[in-house]
This record gives structure tokens, C-alpha cells and sequence, in this order.
């Protein structure tokens, strides 16, 4: 039996289908992203998972049971809210402390688990501080530790990081994966941040307007994903126009084969490839390798790969990273030639 | 930081501070320099206040009614501000304007209403007794009773207005954070919207409290000068009898227990923070 089912949720806004039929199965101690861009749903979602608002139809299973009807306070799952909502009249450990006290554990037991908690976040030494004496980064822990301290069945974590700085989330990020790891507990990520879900996510669910359009694991949809949106949003890429009659395919400006995996086997009249910059060489590169040329519009330079703004001669322009030690500036306005290994191009249709 | 708009906003502040200490500060200060000089000097009048056994009633009385006033208001207040913060906006409008009613009726009517509802054969006393309910008239005037409700009934709104806009302030995720995290509904008052609201709870206990300490109108009229608080006997003093070394002591002596009151109620942080804004 599954762990955690959505099966086919809807929630309307009035005419505002927030949610729109989503379906989605999680394995116990999975970590899955919610990733897409702003109003999408996501944090809709993540509501409904903890009973916050009641959705117009759809059922939420855990354990084969429906859990639709059940308040918040039942579902024994933890929620870190963006801007972690801590008590601001707890101290860390007060705030850890909680979920145990209203559990009615007893005080030697809660004492314990409180400590642990503490280790588990690196806290210990801030126990008695109030959340307005801690920096973002210590309050984050303590949201994490107050979560976590009754033993949850689900995480739900809504942007949790979106709030701090660049190098502040990215050790937080491995804070995250290690309590994923410790604590074996189903971590529920929403971001609007790709990197991050490709990053730290077992699995990703790419929304968009409501509906999940694509979930699989991170090296899948980054490699194959079968939806330009998906396609598009995460990572770079670049879209030109492309055709296939007999078996090879017309695109960049030149003819190419595509390996099996790739290609779907069928002649279509039209097609789109996709090319992410990273995998554009400069040169002819090697036998069996795509080359084409195409003409450098714009020259940015970007420490150890310089961004080109390329066009081909059908006028359709991509981006290219290239490294640095490659081309320099007085590329700009030339006609180069580029290569690009067949594997590397992706097809929708 | 002061450019020429923010300067001549200030100039426009200018009329309202003269008047102020025009008709504020200055017969404050009369008032003071009255209690040193009148009757037998400053040391008698003011000796007088702890020694007089009228004005030891008076006090005690004043207290009593204050301190009963301001309690029994803010649990009454206190469950119509976290009412209304779980209405719908149709409703909040509603109740707020239920709230705001009474601030558009004279004190004076206010209180003549108050009489004939509470009077020996007013409104409540025939109808508890034509149902049965009494066989004899309760005395709910011209006693601290009568007062005691006057004056909830004048405080309530002042006590939900301030109630209200710091409820309003507490962040609702952390209400649901606590009902994530297993708390049930008793729990979550108690352990969540209680504690935050202490400091909204403490201002407003304050603004009534010492409202109540120098209330005339209502307990005038609903005390029928037998429940004498100290604005009463004050101006009591002044009109009928003419003592101004009492009046202006007294008065002076109560202007310095509420300053006293409030310096007090500023050095804890919640209060701070609640009249200051800043520090979260
Ligand atoms: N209480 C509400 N009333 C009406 N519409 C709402 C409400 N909550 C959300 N919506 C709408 O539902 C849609 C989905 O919102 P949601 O908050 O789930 O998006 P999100 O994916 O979390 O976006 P973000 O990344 O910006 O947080 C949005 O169009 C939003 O405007
Ligand atoms: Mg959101």
C-alpha cells in the first residue's frame, strides 16, 4: 500500500482553479520537490496536505486511509512555514518543547527529546534564546527541530529557504539533506528555485497553473523531459525549429542523426529540439558530432565560461556557454562554427 | 531628513501645541502651584489626603470600582475583539460598527439610560418580577453596582478598539503553526493567543484603569452621591464647598499616581514595545 496519495485534487478560488485534478504518490522517506514558478499552487497544495483549507474535491490517502476530514492538529504532520512562524514569547527550547507538551509527554521524556532535537540542529548553546535574539539561519533550525521533535509522518516545508542569502541556503541545504538522511522521515519541499529542487530532491513534481505537468527524478526530467515547460524551467536551454524525413533530422542550419534513445523513430514535419548551453562545443568537436555555424551577436564574459548569444542563419538565436579559454571577445559579429554531441539534443513534439 | 514638506508639517503642528499647553499644561500647572499655596501651605493639604478619613474612602471606593471596572471589561472586551477577528469581513463590519454606536451617545444619556433600566422600577426589576423571577426589587443603582455597569458600558468599546488592533497584529501562521504542530483549540488559546496578546492586554488594562481613576459624569450620576469616587468629590469640593487646598491636592495627588502608574507600566518591554512600535 502506498504511503501518501493525492488523488485528483481540485481547490477552487472562485473561478480560480488553484489546484486542478493533481495526483501524486510518495514513498515513505522519500524527499520531493514541489517545484514551479509563483502561483502555481504549490503552497495550495502543501495547505491541503495539512489540512489548512478543504479542497473542493479530490481525496488525501496516508496509509490507505482518507485523511480529508481530519483537522490539522490530527495529521501528525510538520509544517515549516516561510518565515518559520516560531512563538516569539518561547525560547528555542520552548518552542522545541511544543508539539510534545500539547502531546502531553512527560517532563523527563520531553527534557530528552528536546536535547536531542538541540544536537540534531547544532542549537544547543542557544537553547534559552528568544527567536528575535537569532539570526535567520538559527531560526530556520529551530522551525526544523520544533517540526520534527514529535516525530511527524510528513514534512511539509514551504520555501523554507527563500528568506536567507546565497551561501546561508546553500549550507542550509545540506542541513536539510542530512536531517532527510538522520531522521528517515517524507520530506514535502516546495521552491520556486530549480537549482535547489535539482539539488537536494529524491524526486521533483514540476507544477504549473495548478496541475503537476511533469514528476520524475531530478536526472530524468533535467535529461528527457517529455514537456517544453519542463524543458524550459529547469535549467538553461534553447529551443530552434526542427524535422525529420528518412530518418535524419534537419535543424541548426544542418543535417544530423540522433541516437535511439532519442529519437522517436517516426518522420514529423515539425518538431522543436532542444540544446541546454552548457553542452554547445566550439569548433567542429569530434566524427559523428552536430556541427554547425552560426554568428556571435553578444559577448558576456563569465569567469570560467563566457555566455555567446549566437544566430543561425534562420535567423533563430540561442545562447551558448563556452569555456573561456576558447573564445574571447573578438568573436563578436564573427561566423564560428560550433558542435554539440547528438545525445545532448532533446526533442518535443 | 528634514526636507521642506516634513518642515512645514511640523509648522502645522504648531497651533494644536499652543493650544495645548494653553489650555492643558498651563491650568495643570495652576492647579499644582494651587495645592502648595492655598489653606494652611503644602505640607498641611498634603498631609491632610492620608490622614482624612473621607478621603480614605473616597480612595478606596475609587480603587474598588476601577479595579472591578477595568477587570470586568476586558474579559468582556476581550472575547468581542477575538470574536471579531474570526469574522468574515461582512460581519467585522457589522460588529464594528455595533462597537462603535455607543461613542455617538452622550455619557450623560448613557448614564439617565442606564437608571431607567437598573432603577428599583425600572425595565430589569418589573420584568425579573413580573416573571417571577425576584419579589423584591434588586438594588442595581445609586450603589457601586450601578456604577460598576455604567462604566464597563462606557470602556468596552475603548478596551475591543485596542484589543482588536493588536490581535490583528499577531502573525496567523504561527496560530497555525501551533495546530500543525498537535495543539487543540484550549491549547491554542491558552498557549498561543493568550501570551501574544499580553502586551495588548496590558495597554489596554492601563488606558482603562487610569480612564477609570478620574471618571466624573457616570459615577455622579449612576453613584446618586452615595458611591463618591474621587473626580466626583473633587469637583464636589470646588463647587459646593469651596475647598481648594483639598481639590487641587487631591487632584494633584492624582495626577502624580497615574504618572507614576505609567512610568511604571513603561519600564516592562511589552509595554515598550506596544506604545513604541519597534522591536518585534
Ligand atoms: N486564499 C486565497 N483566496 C483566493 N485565491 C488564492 C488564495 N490562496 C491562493 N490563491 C490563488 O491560488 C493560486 C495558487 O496560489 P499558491 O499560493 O498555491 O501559489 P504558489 O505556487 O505557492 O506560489 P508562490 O511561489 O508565489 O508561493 C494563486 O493564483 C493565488 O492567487
Ligand atoms: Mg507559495
Amino acid at each position: 500500500m502506498s504511503f501518501l496519495v493525492v488523488d485528483s485534487l481540485t481547490m477552487t478560488y472562485g473561478p480560480l482553479r488553484a489546484l486542478n485534478d493533481v495526483s501524486l504518490t510518495v514513498k515513505e522517506g522519500e524527499f520531493i520537490s514541489l517545484l514551479g514558478p509563483s502561483g502555481s499552487g504549490k503552497t495550495t497544495l502543501l495547505m491541503s496536505l495539512a489540512g489548512f483549507n478543504k479542497p473542493t474535491s479530490g481525496r488525501i490517502l496516508l496509509d490507505g486511509q482518507d485523511i480529508i476530514a481530519r483537522e490539522p492538529e490530527d495529521r501528525d504532520f510538520g509544517f515549516v512555514f516561510q518565515g518559520y512562524a516560531l512563538f516569539p514569547h518561547l525560547s528555542v527550547s520552548g518552542n522545541i518543547a511544543f508539539p510534545l507538551k500539547v502531546r502531553k509527554w512527560d517532563a523527563v521524556r520531553i527534557r530528552a527529546r528536546v536535547e536531542e532535537m538541540l544536537a540534531l540542529v547544532g542549537l544547543k548553546s542557544l537553547a534559552d534564546r528568544k527567536p528575535r535574539q537569532l539570526s535567520g539561519g538559527q531560526q530556520q533550525r529551530v522551525a526544523l527541530a520544533r517540526a520534527l521533535s514529535f516525530g511527524p509522518r510528513v514534512l511539509l516545508l514551504d520555501e523554507p529557504l527563500s528568506a536567507l542569502d546565497r551561501m546561508l541556503r546553500e549550507q542550509m541545504q545540506t542541513e536539510l539533506r542530512r536531517l532527510h538522511r538522520e531522521t528517515g522521515v517524507t520530506f514535502l519541499y516546495v521552491t520556486h528555485d530549480q537549482q535547489e529542487a535539482l539539488t537536494m530532491s529524491d524526486r521533483i513534481a514540476v507544477f504549473e497553473k495548478g496541475k503537476i505537468v511533469e514528476e520524475g527524478s531530478p536526472t530524468r526530467l533535467f535529461k528527457s523531459p517529455t514537456t517544453r515547460f519542463v524543458a524550459e524551467f529547469l535549467g538553461e536551454n534553447n529551443f530552434v525549429k526542427g524535422s525529420r524525413a528518412n530518418g535524419v533530422w534537419q535543424g541548426f542550419g544542418t543535417s544530423f542523426s540522433l541516437p535511439e534513445q532519442r529519437d522517436s523513430g517516426e518522420d514529423a514535419g515539425s518538431a522543436t529540439l532542444w540544446l541546454r548551453p552548457g553542452d554547445i562545443g566550439f569548433g567542429t568537436g569530434r566524427d559523428g558530432d552536430i556541427s554547425f555555424t552560426a554568428k556571435v551577436e553578444d559577448f558576456v564574459f563569465g569567469g570560467t565560461h563566457n555566455r555567446l548569444a549566437l544566430r543561425l542563419r534562420s535567423g533563430e538565436t540561442f545562447v551558448a556557454s563556452i569555456s573561456a579559454d576558447l573564445v574571447a571577445e573578438d568573436a563578436l559579429g564573427k561566423d564560428l562554427t560550433f558542435h554539440a554531441r547528438p545525445e545532448a539534443v532533446g526533442v518535443l513534439r | 531628513m528634514s526636507s521642506r514638506f516634513e518642515r512645514f508639517a511640523l509648522y502645522l503642528t504648531v497651533p494644536a501645541g499652543l493650544l495645548v499647553i494653553l489650555l492643558y499644561a498651563l491650568p495643570i500647572l495652576q492647579v499644582l502651584g494651587l495645592s502648595l499655596t492655598e489653606g494652611q501651605g503644602a505640607i498641611a493639604n498634603y498631609e491632610r489626603l492620608f490622614t482624612s478619613r473621607a478621603v480614605a474612602g473616597v480612595v478606596q471606593t475609587t480603587l474598588a470600582v476601577s479595579i472591578s471596572t477595568t477587570v470586568i471589561t476586558m474579559v468582556i472586551a476581550y472575547v468581542i475583539a477575538f470574536g471579531m477577528i474570526h469574522m468574515s469581513d461582512r460581519q467585522r463590519k457589522v460588529a464594528l460598527l455595533m462597537v462603535s454606536i455607543p461613542f455617538w451617545v452622550s455619557v450623560l444619556v448613557r448614564a439617565f439610560a442606564w437608571i431607567t433600566i437598573l432603577r428599583s422600577q425600572g425595565v430589569l426589576n418589573s420584568g425579573l418580577m413580573s416573571i417571577g423571577a425576584i419579589t423584591e426589587p434588586i438594588q442595581l443603582v445609586y450603589n457601586r453596582v450601578g456604577v460598576t455597569i455604567g462604566m464597563v458600558h462606557y470602556m468596552v468599546p475603548f478596551a475591543v478598539l485596542l484589543l482588536y488592533a493588536n490581535l490583528t497584529d499577531i502573525d496567523r501562521r504561527v496560530v497555525q503553526a501551533a495546530r500543525s504542530l498537535g495543539a487543540r483549540p484550549v491549547s491554542v488559546f491558552l498557549r498561543v493567543w493568550l501570551p501574544m496578546s499580553l502586551p495588548g492586554i496590558a495597554v489596554a488594562s492601563l488606558f482603562i484603569l487610569v480612564f477609570s481613576l478620574g471618571f466624573l459624569i457616570t459615577p455622579a450620576l449612576l453613584g446618586g452621591g452615595r458611591t463618591l469616587m474621587i473626580a466626583e468629590y473633587i469637583s464636589v469640593q470646588i463647587s459646593n464647598t469651596g475647598r481648594w487646598d483639598l481639590a487641587t491636592s487631591l487632584s494633584a495627588a492624582l495626577l502624580i499616581v497615574v504618572g507614576l502608574l505609567l512610568a511604571l507600566a513603561l519600564r516592562s518591554p511589552a509595554m515598550r514595545a506596544a506604545f513604541g512600535g519597534s522591536s518585534k
